[in-house]
Parts: C-alpha cells; structure tokens; sequence
C-alpha cells in the first residue's frame, strides 16, 4: 500500500466505527424506556452518523473522487467494512446499549483525544469537532452504568451481565497493525498500546461506582478491521444498504 | 354564584385577547378540554415517531439518514413540550401514557397509515407536517399561554420539516421510472388521509363550540383545510404529481380550489380502530415502554439511594 492507500484505508476504519454504530443507534428510535432516553439515542446516533460522512468525505478526497462518500458507505461487501466487532453488536437491551456506548466512547475519547494532534490537519479537526460529542456519550453512558448497576437487583443483574458479554469485544479496540504503525511514524496515526492502561482505569471507576464488577481476563475476539466479521453484521448491512442495493441507478 | 361570576370574568378576558395562565382561574370544562386537546397532540408527536423510525434504518444516504434523524428527534422534542404544557394543567406524563395505552386518549388517525417506501418519507414531511403546520400556525394564537408558546417553539422547526419532505419528493420525481412510482405511489395514498388530519366538516364537527367561545380553537377545520389545499396543489403540479382527486380544480370566483368529496367512512372506521396500523401503533408503545420499566425502576432506586446516602452524610 502506498501512503494515499494507506490513509484512505485508516479513514474507513474511523468512519466504518461511526457509521456501523450509528446504525445501531438508529434502531432504537421510538424504543426508548422513556422519551429522554430515545432522543439521547437518537442524538447519539445522529453523532455517529455526521462523524462518519465526514471521514467518508475526506476517504472520497483522499481517493480522488472515484468514489463518493456515499459509495464507501453503502456499496462496499461485508468483508472490506473495517469497524470494530464491538460496534455492530446488537442491542440486545438497554444494558448492552449503555455498555457498548461505555467501552467504546471511553476508547474513543482517549483516541481521538490523541488524534487532535494529527499531522493531518483535516483529521485533525475532524478530531477536534467530535471529541466534545464523545465526552458528552462517554458522560452519559457512565451516568446510565452508575444508575443501573447501583439501582435494584435486576439492573444490577442486567448491567453486570453486559458488561461481561461484550467484554471480550474490547481488546481489538487497542490493536496495532502495519497500518496503525505507518500512520504512527509519519505522525498522522495514534499509537493505541499506551491507551490501554488508561481506558481499563476509566472503566474500573465506573464500575466501582456502580457496584459492578470489572469482567476476568478472557479470550478477545478481533477480525473486524480484517473485514471478518460476527453474524449481526450481515443483517445489519442488508438493512441499510437495501435501497441502494435494490436501485443501483438511483439517485436520493 | 361564585363560579358564574368567575366564568363571567374569565370570559371577558378571552374575548380580550389574554393568555390564560396555569395558576389563573379556568372553568373545569375549559381544563378538560386542553388536557384532552394537548395530550392528544402530544402523543401524536410521539406516535409519529413510528412510521419514520421505520425508515432510518434504510435512509439510502448519510445525508438522509441525518435529517430524518434530526427530524424524527425534533418530533420527540415536540412531545416533550406538549406533555409539560399538559403537566401545567395537573395531569402527569405517566397518567396521560396510561390513557394512550387504555385508548381514553387518542392521537392523530395519521399515524394509523403505513410508511410504505421511501417517498413516504417525503410525502409525510411535506403532507402531514405541512397540514400540522397550518393548524400549528393557527394555534400559536390560542388562549391557554403554555399551549401557545409551546406551538410556537414548534412552528419554527415544522417548516423546515415540510421543505425537507417536499425536497425528497422533488428527486424522487427527477429520478429513475421507479421512483416516481414510489413519488406517486405515497401521494396517492397520503392525500386524502392528509385532509382528513383537519377533521370533519364545520357543520359536523362536534368539538367546536366551546372550543372557539374560549378561543383555544382559532380558525374552524374547513378553513384551515382549504388553507393547506391551496399551498399544496401547485407544488404537487410543479413536480408533476398528480393529486388523486378528479374534482379538484381551481376556483376563479372565491380564489381557492375546490374538492372532491371526502370519504368520511373511512375516516371513522380508522378512527374506531380499523385502520391498517392502529392496533400495531398502539402495541408498539405498550410492547417498549413496558420493556423499559426495569430500567426507569433503577433509575427511581438509584435516586433514593443516594438521596438516603446525602442525608446519612449530613447528620453523621
Ligand atoms: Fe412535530
Ligand atoms: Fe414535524
């Protein structure tokens, strides 16, 4: 891969993250616990969404146009979307829902914390932009893990149940590979192997706050930025790509 | 006697043009009526959320994706509003979702249709949100003050609603053979049901009276339905839809179009429940907001629980 190929590939990851979550998200509308919490997620989701048609635009820039950010979003197979298992995890209940938004915007606020400092300017402010909207999920993701775990005794249930399920989700999130290392050394990438001890204290005080306890050391799934992904995704992607799919010659 | 000269002088001030305000003095019948008037529109908010939730998932761009979002949010944001204007007349929010779930309390029969293809994105923006605006508009004037004020909040962000709609629609019929027939295809099925939102005619409509004495109801149903046909039809033509009313046609004499009959059977049946998405609608919200007790039940212990631990902190 040459750099262009290179940078192109790190902004699908980033916004691949975005986008897969945000369709998630997207699902939850009109089945919120109650209707604060289905506007949250939906903000949420509309977050997610914005974030990843920004790094879309720029991957289409960066690809000299071949491809709109339209394209990279909806007409890509299964196996060339680069998100993180954890994001397409579905929403099995509102437990998961908050331990998914926990894990991953606590990654992403120290990831993209780093990415600020990006040689590249337009990641760079790409960075800058979202960074307020994770700490506003990360904010509200722990308020709803303190509720739940220290609330009754089947939310704490729920809640620590969760949190053991997607755990073996989070260890992909601080992978380095050939990409990840390039990008370090022309100072463009984050380097993700020192973030690992800060996020797992992060997490830890959460749970502590809430009574929960941090899950035991386990075997961690990854593939996804290999394009390997778990059952749930295909589904999802037939869903969102239907239209698209289904009217190749549309425009919308 | 000391109601009917409250009633005398609580008249006096409508016919003056004053806000009532939630602490001010209100005939019970007054009360009644806003709480029915305003839950309704609340939960119809709310209800709405259904069919274009429907639609997010399988928004064909990101851009799409987002003004739905946005859009489908902005309604939520209304139901909150409107339960709080409610809440001002001392009902709770939990007592009005338990008379949506009882059928005491009705939304709009709109939601009662389907979201069958993508132009019916376009066509509820455009139709059902520009036919709620020209009542919304109507309304920002009514008597009760949160009412008012809360409708005026809301105007503002209708409008953009109603363009993005007609935006939609206007790229469907600039596209392939297909989706005009979906363009089409939604008009069809979201015209009639759109005029009936203002519901029946004024020599029929048994709400009306006291509603326009206290001046909660500005402009009677066929005004404002007349209203919104007369800034409808000719973006319809514009893009050439074509509105599924033979009789439609302009009115050089009284300057408004006039129409054909409108199919006021229907109307009651899917009002008594018998439209194709009443009882799924319904359901819907029983089936999530029941899913959703554990969660607001933890959410009410944890709040005691550090209440109980503030309190234990202050007096050791
Ligand atoms: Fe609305
Ligand atoms: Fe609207």
């Amino acid at each position: 891969m040459n750099s262009k190929e290179i940078l192109y590939n790190y902004c699908l990851r980033l916004g691949d993250d975005a986008l897969i979550l945000g369709q998630r998200l997207s699902e939850l509308c009109s089945k919120g616990p109650i209707l604060e919490e289905d506007l949250a997620q939906t903000n949420i989701a509309l977050d997610m969404i914005g974030r990843a048609q920004a790094l879309f635009n720029y991957a289409s820039e960066i690809n000299g146009g071949k491809n709109t950010a339209d394209d990279i979003a909806y007409r890509r197979p299964e196996f060339q979307y680069r998100n993180h298992l954890l994001v397409e995890q579905p929403n099995e209940d509102f437990a998961h829902v908050i331990a998914r938004q926990l894990y991953i915007s606590a990654f992403e606020v120290l990831f993209y914390g780093s990415l600020e400092n990006s040689k590249d300017s337009i990641l760079a402010s790409i960075a800058s932009k979202t960074i307020k909207e994770i700490k506003y999920h990360l904010q509200h993701a722990s308020d709803w893990t303190v509720r739940l775990g220290d609330g009754t005794p089947e939310s704490t249930f729920k809640m620590q149940r969760a949190i053991n399920n997607l755990w073996m989700y989070t260890g992909e999130l601080f992978e380095m590979d050939s990409i990840d290392d390039q990008l370090l050394k022309s100072g463009i990438g984050v380097d993700k192997s020192p973030l690992i001890e800060k996020w797992r204290k992060q997490i830890q005080a959460t749970l502590s706050e809430a009574t929960l306890t941090m899950p035991e050391e386990m075997f961690m799934q990854s593939g996804g930025k290999q394009g390997v992904h778990t059952e749930h995704m295909g589904h999802l992607l037939s869903e969102m790509q239907y239209l698209q799919r289904a009217y190749p010659d549309a425009k919308w | 006697m000391k109601n009917l000269h409250n009633d005398e002088s609580f008249q006096k001030r409508i016919d003056a043009n004053e806000h009532v305000e939630p602490r001010d003095y209100m005939p019970e019948g007054y009360r009644k009526h806003l709480i029915r008037q305003i839950s309704q529109h609340a939960h119809s908010e709310v209800i709405g959320m259904q069919p274009e939730g429907n639609w997010i998932t399988r928004a064909p761009s990101l851009r799409a994706k987002q003004i739905l979002l946005a859009k489908i949010q902005d309604e939520g944001g209304h139901g909150l509003y409107l339960y709080s204007a409610a809440e001002t007349l001392g009902v709770s929010r939990e007592e009005m979702i338990e008379q949506l779930h009882s059928g005491k309390a009705k939304y709009s029969n709109i939601f009662n249709y389907p979201a069958l293809n993508w132009a019916d994105i376009g066509a509820i923006g455009w139709l059902v949100d520009g036919a709620a605006i020209v009542n919304q508009v109507s309304l920002q004037r009514t008597s009760y003050g949160p009412y008012s004020r809360a409708m005026i909040r809301i105007c503002k962000e209708e409008s953009f609603h109603q363009r993005q709609g007609y935006e939609i629609m206007c790229k469907m019929m600039a596209g392939t053979l297909e989706q005009k027939q979906m363009a089409q295809d939604a008009m069809n099925r979201w015209w009639w049901p759109a005029l009936m939102m203002f519901g029946p005619h004024d020599s029929d409509s048994p709400h009306t009276g006291d509603a326009v004495k206290w001046k909660i109801k500005r402009e009677s149903n066929d005004t404002l339905r007349q209203k919104f046909i007369d800034k409808t039809v000719q973006q319809a033509e514009l893009i050439g839809l074509v509105i599924p009313d033979k009789d439609l046609k302009w009115n050089a004499q009284n300057g408004h179009y006039d129409h054909g009959t409108i199919n006021w059977e229907e109307f009651f049946e899917v009002i008594n429940g018998k439209g194709p998405c009443n009882k799924q609608r319904l359901e819907h919200h029983k089936k999530y907001h029941l899913e959703g007790e554990w969660v607001r039940e933890a959410a009410t212990a944890h709040k005691m629980k550090k209440i109980k631990r503030e309190r234990h902190h202050l007096t050791h």
